[in-house]
């Protein structure tokens, strides 16, 4: 493909590829959604383009935020992408790097998540901007974000100050033709130029460090050509205006021009919603009595308009939680603007089917395992497709990244002096284990905790797209790494019972949790693990490396429904003229783990 | 020309892959287009929808009640998505039973092709053989020709072409 042209990007790759065209050279990130596909698209364009730039799946994303930002010291232009709530992770570096800066461009893409759809919150970054005191763009559209990199790498050399990039979901997973370039070549050699007042800044340096950081930000909020952009109306609807941005500017800006108000009331798109223009935040107050500010998710510029004509979130004209869709946002303009809602009533949708593991997945032969072999125990889980496990009743928590681990020792400290203590059975994904689980594993390990700790290896991050895992030791871009291996880490941290086996075999499985059981009640017990090990079966090959059975269900089956409430794999589905289970072959993969599912023995595995 | 397509279906089902066929064929015929799609957690089997806005759009979101195509490869999501349909749209839907849309076995001639996985092409080739869409049965099939996977090209094509087979016999 040549490389000057309009293509079909998604949101994500329309920011990897604004990345890779800024000359970007170190790009590091952690998966999730909706972030995941910036990194993986960045990979892409590389090859593509053949420019050479450091890609990285991070192992969390404190870790991405701090390698990036200390090549960024050196004057070369690096970046990080993170969803939200991975920016909860690198907070620690992310808010000092405001008080000391970058050399190079820094741009931190921070993805959002409002509704959420696939989040633990559906927290505002833009706040965190605010808090943290630097900049951020909030792109309505994936060609907007591209050309948002643009101007984030330009504004964070011109005053050497990180800056965020605010997509949220609708722009992540937008897809939209954006026009690509060549990728800019810098060839910036290397220079760390030491400056110890400023890369180590103990308190000392900080009072003036903080001033520096004030006067930058002032600046950048009288920079006109980042104030909002105006839509002017006519004058028909005068002192009255609409302030919006991100995708809360694109549903306003289509719902007036539906409206046929576009062009008639004025309509602001703000750009940079921190820091606000000075003389914009001046205009609104002296031309202006009923302002109306739609955002997404938290009132941050409503917050410094600082103007009691004001409404928005927090005067409780916009819901203070929620997507804000087309449909809530029509609702919000038809009160502000004192129009007669449409009688178009519709009867509300029904509500839809829910995601569950896939046919066939390892995780679920490994929950059916823990849940036989210990009822009654307390099951603390953590984030990923294994969360999905709470749709059959077999984990009881999901917190935080690795917080099932910690969750794990507070459990059993609550309990320990009970006499008849529960067994507590920790689950928790690979790519999780690397991400934050592991201080937890020490800290329990020191203080002479007792639990089953089962890390769900399935060798990718699998939520977000299988990426890969530090254990197989590949990288972003496929090639080799070191790997470094989880038995290898347990005993580090401490551990002395560790087991392996295949989640499939879920005698074996039961056998190795009873006698981790044991371990932990016995007088020198501790932390007991046992490493589930079989393949993600969404990754390649994964399928073909395994026996597949023909499955049927026999006439046995009393229709009792305890396969579908207690195992739920979407490949057995209930016939209602029959009142009995069937398998849907269209889904099946013939794995053959229900067989020791169903209490009547009525479902058979044939060899094929 | 403006015109909003929703495509509902369950996880796995392609509905991320015919939203991407869609656009392309939107872009090839010179119009901007705008999609949204979901990610993550819901494409795990759960119900699901992309929107596809071809024309001089902003927002990437359909509204309800303003869609002018629904392609639903699920039959059971007419309850959950039916509403986002103009009164006056085009219903295609997956399913052997007729009902108040027009209706293609996609899945069983899915398997008849060789793979479940293309029931999506066949119901695209289906609803696309009305004429009601803002590219041609060709233009799409160009575009399926260029952004499959060289592995699924050719199970793709027979996908569609049976959907545009069953069209013509409708």
């Amino acid at each position: 493909m040549s490389q000057n042209e309009e293509r079909i990007l998604m949101g994500n790759e329309a920011i990897g590829r604004g990345l890779v065209e800024c000359g970007c050279e170190f790009i590091a990130a952690y998966p999730g959604t909706p972030s995941s596909e910036i990194l993986s698209s960045a990979v892409k364009f590389v090859r593509e383009t053949g420019v050479k730039t450091h890609l990285e799946w991070s192992v969390n994303e404190k870790v991405a935020y701090e390698a990036a930002l200390a090549c960024a010291y050196t004057g070369k232009r690096a970046a990080v992408a993170m969803k939200q709530v991975g920016l909860n992770v690198a907070a620690d570096p992310f808010m000092r790097s405001a008080y000391l800066g970058t050399k190079g461009g820094f741009v931190l893409v921070a993805a959002d998540d409002p509704g959420p759809h696939s989040s633990q919150t559906e927290q505002d970054s833009r706040f965190f901007a605010l808090f943290a005191n630097i900049p951020v763009f909030d792109p309505a559209s994936p060609a907007e974000a591209k050309d948002m990199v643009k101007q984030a790498f330009a504004l964070s050399e011109k005053y050497e100050i990180p800056v965020m990039l605010r997509p949220t979901t609708r722009v992540c997973h937008a897809r939209q033709n954006v026009p690509c370039g060549r990728p800019e070549v810098l060839n910036r050699p290397p220079r760390f130029e030491k400056d110890p007042g400023r890369w180590i800044a103990t308190p000392q340096f900080l009072p003036d460090l903080h001033r520096q950081l004030n006067e930058k930000m002032d600046r950048i909020a009288g920079e006109d050509a980042l104030g909002p952009r105006a839509f002017r109306g006519d004058g028909s609807q005068p002192r009255r205006c609409v302030i919006a941005s991100g995708v809360a500017f694109a549903h306003a800006y289509d719902l007036l021009a539906d409206m046929g108000l576009l062009g008639r009331i004025d309509l602001f798109q703000v750009i940079l919603p921190h820091p606000l223009h000075k003389g914009f935040i001046e205009e609104i107050r002296a031309g202006y009595d009923a302002i109306l500010v739609v955002e997404e998710t938290y009132p941050v510029i409503e917050t410094q308009l600082i103007n009691e004509r004001v409404t928005g979130r927090r005067s409780g004209h916009i819901p203070n939680r929620g997507e804000l869709t087309q449909d809530v946002v029509l609702s919000v303009l038809d009160k502000f603007l004192n129009r007669t809602p449409d009688p178009a009533t519709r009867t509300a949708p029904e509500k839809g089917k829910r995601p569950s593991l896939c046919a066939g997945c390892p995780h679920r032969a490994a929950y059916w395992a823990i849940k036989t072999t210990f009822p009654g125990g307390i099951f603390p889980s953590d984030i990923g497709c294994y969360t999905l496990a709470m749709n059959f009743g077999a984990i009881d928590t999901c917190h935080c990244m690795g917080a099932c681990i910690s969750q794990a020792e507070g459990f059993y400290f609550a309990y320990a002096d009970e006499k008849n203590p529960p067994a507590i059975v920790v689950s928790i994904g690979d790519s999780t284990f690397f991400h934050a689980g592991i201080p937890g594993l020490i800290n329990a390990v020191l203080h002479r905790a007792r639990f089953i700790l089962v890390i769900l290896d399935n060798a990718t991050t699998a939520m977000t797209g299988n990426q890969p895992v530090p254990h197989l030791g590949i990288t972003a871009d496929g090639s080799p790494g070191r790997a470094v291996l989880i038995p290898d880490l347990l005993k580090a941290c401490g551990v002395s019972f560790i087991r392996e086996c295949d989640p499939y075999d879920m005698e074996a499985l039961s056998r190795h949790l009873k006698e981790a059981d044991r371990h932990c009640r016995s007088a020198e017990g501790g932390v007991a693990v046992v490493v589930t090990k079989h393949p993600c079966l969404l990754d390649h090959g994964a399928r073909g490396n395994q026996a597949e059975f023909a499955m049927a269900v026999s006439e046995d089956c009393s229709g009792c429904r305890q396969c579908l409430e207690e195992f739920e794999c979407p490949a057995l589905v209930f016939n209602d003229e029959t009142g009995s289970v069937e398998i849907d072959g269209t889904i099946c993969v013939g794995c053959g783990v229900c067989v020791a599912v169903c209490p009547l023995g009525a479902i058979i595995a044939r060899e094929k | 020309m403006k015109q909003q397509i929703i495509v509902s279906g369950l996880g796995g089902q392609g509905v991320v892959f015919a939203t991407r066929l869609l656009a392309h064929a939107a872009m090839e015929t010179g119009h901007p287009v705008l999609t949204s799609e979901n990610h993550g957690m819901a494409m795990r089997g759960g119900t699901i929808i992309s929107h596809v806005k071809i024309g001089a759009f902003h927002s990437p979101l359909i509204r309800q009640g303003h869609a002018d195509i629904g392609l639903f490869l699920n039959r059971e999501n007419l309850g959950i998505h039916g509403g986002m349909m103009k009164d006056t749209g085009t219903l295609f839907v997956n399913t052997p039973f007729p009902g108040a849309y027009r209706h293609c076995d996609a899945t069983g001639l899915a398997m008849s092709a060789g793979a479940v996985v293309v029931a999506n092409l066949v119901l695209l080739g289906f609803a696309v053989r009305t004429g009601g869409f803002f590219c041609t049965a060709g233009q799409l099939e160009d575009v399926i020709q260029r952004i499959s996977p060289p592995k699924q090209l050719n199970l793709n094509l027979k996908g569609f072409r049976l959907g545009l087979e069953a069209q013509r016999s409708f």
